[in-house]
């Protein structure tokens, strides 16, 4: 079996009949003939900017709010790649150095965000040869019955060839109190892939660290495919209320003086309630606070100017069940 | 001898470098492939047994290298073709069909001929990996 | 003194239609420049070239009229027809740019003027009459529009290109064919060896030339049945199924049913005709095809008689249309770097009219109406006529993947052999369309990529190093109006 994993079988290398056309996008660039001499010197600022991943970087940055220690680490990543990409423009060949990640942390804290932004990157400095994003969770991966497992785990590994695969709440994949259950099969599956096509296809796993952890134990051999482990911490509640205006920006809209008070209350109180999903809540929350907006608006009726649109007063936000002491489902 | 089925019959067997062109450009045109395999090489044989099912919405050539180098594993002596499929109104049929597969050893073919009256022979091509039965024809 | 020197005669008022005597075909209704022609008409683009002096509106008029109903005077009889109904109409008449005394112009005529599904009523009414017209100094009969109403009445080919491939097993490429060399002279043996050492080599056809037919020198019996025996062989050398166009073209149609019948009992996949033997004698083995499921290959013998000259005659697209209609599954279209004759954008509107579902109009290739051929399926045009693997780069490119690329000479003067040279021509093409599939600039790179493969394959360098040279640069005589193209090298 090759490095590269590509199995060949019966089929003997012959000389090739007049082509000598590059082929394939997932093999690191100058990896067939080195590109520079050996007393080169090569311009990092030129060769960063031939990659553009500048932009990518950037916009991560303002996609994201605080998680400065997960930018930091996506940027040493990439970092490691262009080092490695110079490398191999020298001929300074290495093993393919291995790219499949664990971000752990609370849903809603941007694990989405940054591995489609990972994707490309990826695709940029050419680890990845299409760059796209697939998304799923056990359920895309485990049949019900005998026999459907193998197949729908393999159409989902195929799907994602040439970019990256990101299974969320990946521990459900495991249930050690079933040993009927498929996913080991799944497991099995994934195990093979992540080994033998490392340079088609990039994982991702993602959940809770608690339980990821409990994962791993039970499935050393997962483990030691990860090269990357990220942990995304929740957010503060002042990074919350950036989120929110940030939000809130974006559609036209904004928060009274005392809105802004009544709000912070709110996502003190619904910080300590159950399955709190950070961002992802504070969007709901927001999401409430217009319709009573709207609901008010309508209800005092007389003439409206577009300031009055735009604002959120703190009788919107007030009127939540978690500050008026109803008690209710997740926001 | 050396059946010459398939587009590319007359070159030397396609590296996994020069299929992965040959995906692509089905890819880029929107054709869905498929694997297949037989032990039966018979020129009027066309049903091949079909490896999985076709592929469709398949991002990159990997996916199909991933599931032909499974048929060789799983098929190390039994002819293994890739074939393209174009939907297009007024085509609607396969756009493209060459081996990526052989048994190390092909034994090939005999013409049997029926004399009839009138100097009329009638042919039959046999082919002398059907004397045994399937799954045994190509052991190596 | 004919009708049309006439014109100079005041002209008839309206009411004076029936009076007894010539009036101009122009107030006879032939020329009707308000005229919207109707989905159902076919409609004719003509090459006028009148006769110095003679009105270019009253020459289209008159080819309308003459081809339709009228005839050199007034006769009462039309008053018993519903004669607007059936009269041609010249709707327009251009001049064409850059050549003076030349004009094209557009006839409708109506449905009904036709029996369904018959080109020789169709050319008969057409083409029948009107070309004798001494008013007319040159005619030529460009395109023709076929209503989807008529395309309807014809069977179409017997089996077409997707059947055809799905017949032979053979996807994404060009086929491959070879007439037997000499044209005549061998005996059936002799002739069984060449199409054998030709398939067994790699070509997926071979031919009968079109005047091969039954002689003195190999009676037609002898020849199918070598012939089948090298086909046989060769498929079983080989594995692929391989074919020899068995010619049935005899002296009447009762013979050429009996060797059809032959042929299909040797279990040939495909025959062939030429055109020689009439539209209605091929579309009668067009049906037989059909029933019987074999190929049916067409030889246009003949048709440089009258397609050739570009003021006089009918244009191959017509009768390529003719022939998609009445159906055949392989037509000669024209290789436009061989020997014979062919403008490139000429013949690639040709090779658009036999291939494509609907045919946009297209001055640059000559082609004057939209033709929608309502899902019939297409011709596989055939490019045969000094022709050779040092060409493949600019064949693929100019001809496209669906056809047949005959290589007579290239195949049977090889000097390492017949098979060898039917190998090099087959190692030329497969490395070809890799190369084009690869997105490498196949145009361009051609002969560098055909190199590379000769560098493995000895048959293959030596066909480019007896061959690598030749080329046919005559400057051609049948090209668009719009721009023209000298014949590439």
């Amino acid at each position: 079996m090759s490095t590269d994993g590509r199995r060949r079988f019966g089929m003997t290398g012959n000389p090739q009949p007049g082509t000598d056309a590059a082929v394939g996008g997932a093999t690191p660039p100058g990896a067939v003939e080195p590109r520079w001499a050996d007393d080169a010197e090569v311009d990092m600022g030129a060769h960063l900017a031939e990659a553009r991943i500048a932009e990518v970087l950037d916009a991560l940055s303002r996609d994201l709010v605080a998680l400065e220690p997960v930018k930091t680490r996506i940027h040493e990543i990439a970092s490691l790649l262009v080092i490695d990409r110079l490398r191999h423009g020298f001929g300074l060949d290495s093993e393919r150095p291995s790219l499949h990640m664990c971000f752990t942390g609370s849903p809603g804290t941007g694990k989405t965000t940054v591995a489609m932004r990972m994707a490309e990157i990826l695709n940029r400095l050419g680890y990845l040869a299409k760059g796209h994003l697939v998304t799923v969770t056990r359920d895309d991966l485990v049949g019900q019955y005998i026999g459907h497992t193998a197949p729908k785990t393999r159409e989902v590994l195929k799907r994602a060839m040439g970019g990256l695969l990101f299974i969320d709440e990946a521990y459900y994949l495991y249930k050690q109190e079933n040993e009927r259950d498929y996913g080991a099969e799944s497991i099995e599956i994934l195990l093979q892939v992540m080994e033998n096509q490392r340079s088609d296809i990039v994982v991702v796993l993602a959940g809770y660290k608690d339980r990821m952890d409990v994962f791993f134990e039970s499935n050393p051999g997962m483990q030691s495919r990860i090269a990357h482990h990220i942990d995304f911490p929740d957010y503060s509640l002042d990074e919350l209320m950036l989120i929110a205006e940030r939000m809130l920006a974006r559609q036209h809209y904004n928060l009274s003086d005392d809105a802004v008070v009544a709000f912070r209350q709110l996502l003190t109180k619904r910080m300590t309630m159950p399955r709190f999903a950070n961002a992802r809540s504070v969007r709901n929350a927001l999401e409430r606070c217009r319709l009573r907006q709207a609901d008010r608006l309508v209800a005092v009726g007389g003439t409206v100017g577009r300031d009055d649109l735009m604002r959120i007063e703190a009788a919107d936000v007030r009127r939540s069940r978690h500050l008026s002491g109803f008690s209710g489902g997740a926001a | 001898m050396r059946i010459t089925q398939g587009t590319f019959a007359y070159l030397p067997d396609l590296t996994d470098e020069q299929i992965t062109a040959q995906v692509r450009y089905c890819l880029n045109h929107d054709w869905p492939l498929s694997v297949e395999f037989t032990d039966d090489p018979h020129p009027r044989n066309f049903l091949w047994e079909m490896w999985e099912l076709p592929m469709f919405d398949m991002a990159d050539p990997s996916a199909i290298l991933y599931e032909i180098n499974r048929c060789r594993e799983a098929h190390p002596d039994h002819y293994i073709r890739l074939n393209a499929y174009d939907r297009t109104l007024g085509r609607q049929t396969t756009a493209l069909s060459f081996i990526v597969n052989r048994p190390k050893e092909e034994p090939g073919f005999r013409l049997d001929r029926q004399e009839g009256a009138d100097r009329q022979v009638r042919y039959a091509l046999h082919s002398y990996a059907t004397d045994r039965p399937e799954g045994e024809r190509y052991r190596s | 003194m004919t009708v049309l020197d006439e014109i100079g005669q005041a002209d008839a008022p309206p009411e004076d239609r029936w009076a007894s005597g010539v009036i101009p075909y122009k107030k006879m209704g032939y020329w009707e420049p308000d005229y919207e022609p109707k989905p159902t008409d076919i409609l004719c683009a003509f090459r006028i070239t009148p006769q110095p002096g003679v009105d270019p509106e009253e020459a289209a008029a008159a080819v309308a009229g003459e081809s339709s109903t009228a005839t050199w005077t007034v006769v009462w009889t039309d008053r018993l027809t519903a004669h607007e109904h059936y009269q041609a109409k010249a709707y327009r008449c251009d001049p064409v740019p850059g050549t003076p005394g030349q004009y094209i112009a557009l006839i409708a005529y109506d449905l009904d003027l036709f029996e369904e599904g018959s080109i020789a009523n169709l050319t008969s009414s057409i083409i029948g009459n009107v070309f004798g017209f001494k008013a007319i100094k040159a005619l030529r009969l460009e395109d023709m529009r076929i209503p989807a109403h008529y395309v309807k009445t014809f069977q179409g080919p017997p089996h077409g290109i997707v059947m055809e491939r799905e017949y032979l097993n053979k996807y994404g490429r060009p086929l491959l064919g070879a007439t037997t060399k000499p044209k005549l002279g061998l005996s059936a043996r002799n002739y069984g060896r060449v199409v054998y050492e030709a398939l067994r080599g790699g070509l997926d056809f071979t031919k009968d030339d079109e005047n091969i037919n039954s002689q003195p020198f190999m009676r037609w019996r002898d020849r199918y049945l070598a012939s089948m025996e090298a086909v046989n062989r060769a498929q079983a050398v080989t594995g692929e199924i391989k074919g020899h166009y068995l010619n049935v073209t005899a002296g009447d149609m009762e013979s050429m049913y009996e060797r059809a019948d032959f042929a299909k009992q040797l279990g040939s996949v495909i025959v062939m005709m030429d055109l020689t033997i009439g539209y209605t004698a091929m579309t009668s083995m067009s049906k037989w095809a059909r029933r019987n499921g074999v190929l049916l290959h067409l030889h246009r013998a003949g048709h440089g008689t009258y397609t050739r000259q570009k003021t006089h005659g009918v244009s191959f697209r017509v009768i390529a249309k003719w022939c998609r209609l009445l159906g055949v599954d392989h037509i000669h279209a024209g290789t436009v770097v061989g020997k014979l004759e062919g403008d490139p954008n000429m013949i690639r509107g040709y090779y658009d009219t036999l291939r494509q579902p609907f045919t946009a109009a297209n001055p640059a290739n000559g082609i004057y109406f939209d033709q929608d051929w309502v899902a019939m399926p297409g011709v596989m045009p055939v490019a045969s006529g000094g022709i050779h693997a040092g060409q493949m780069h600019q064949l693929i490119d100019y001809l496209g993947e669906d056809c047949v690329l005959q290589f007579g000479g290239g195949t049977i003067g090889h000097p390492m052999g017949i098979a060898a040279g039917a190998t090099a021509n087959r190692v030329a093409l497969e490395v070809m369309v890799q190369a084009r599939n690869e997105g490498r600039d196949y145009v361009k790179e051609g002969p560098e990529i055909l190199r590379g493969a000769a560098r493995w394959s000895p048959e293959l360098r030596a066909a480019l190093d007896v061959w690598g040279e030749i080329s046919f640069n005559y400057e051609s005589t049948d090209t668009p109006d719009v721009e023209s193209t000298p014949t590439p090298a």
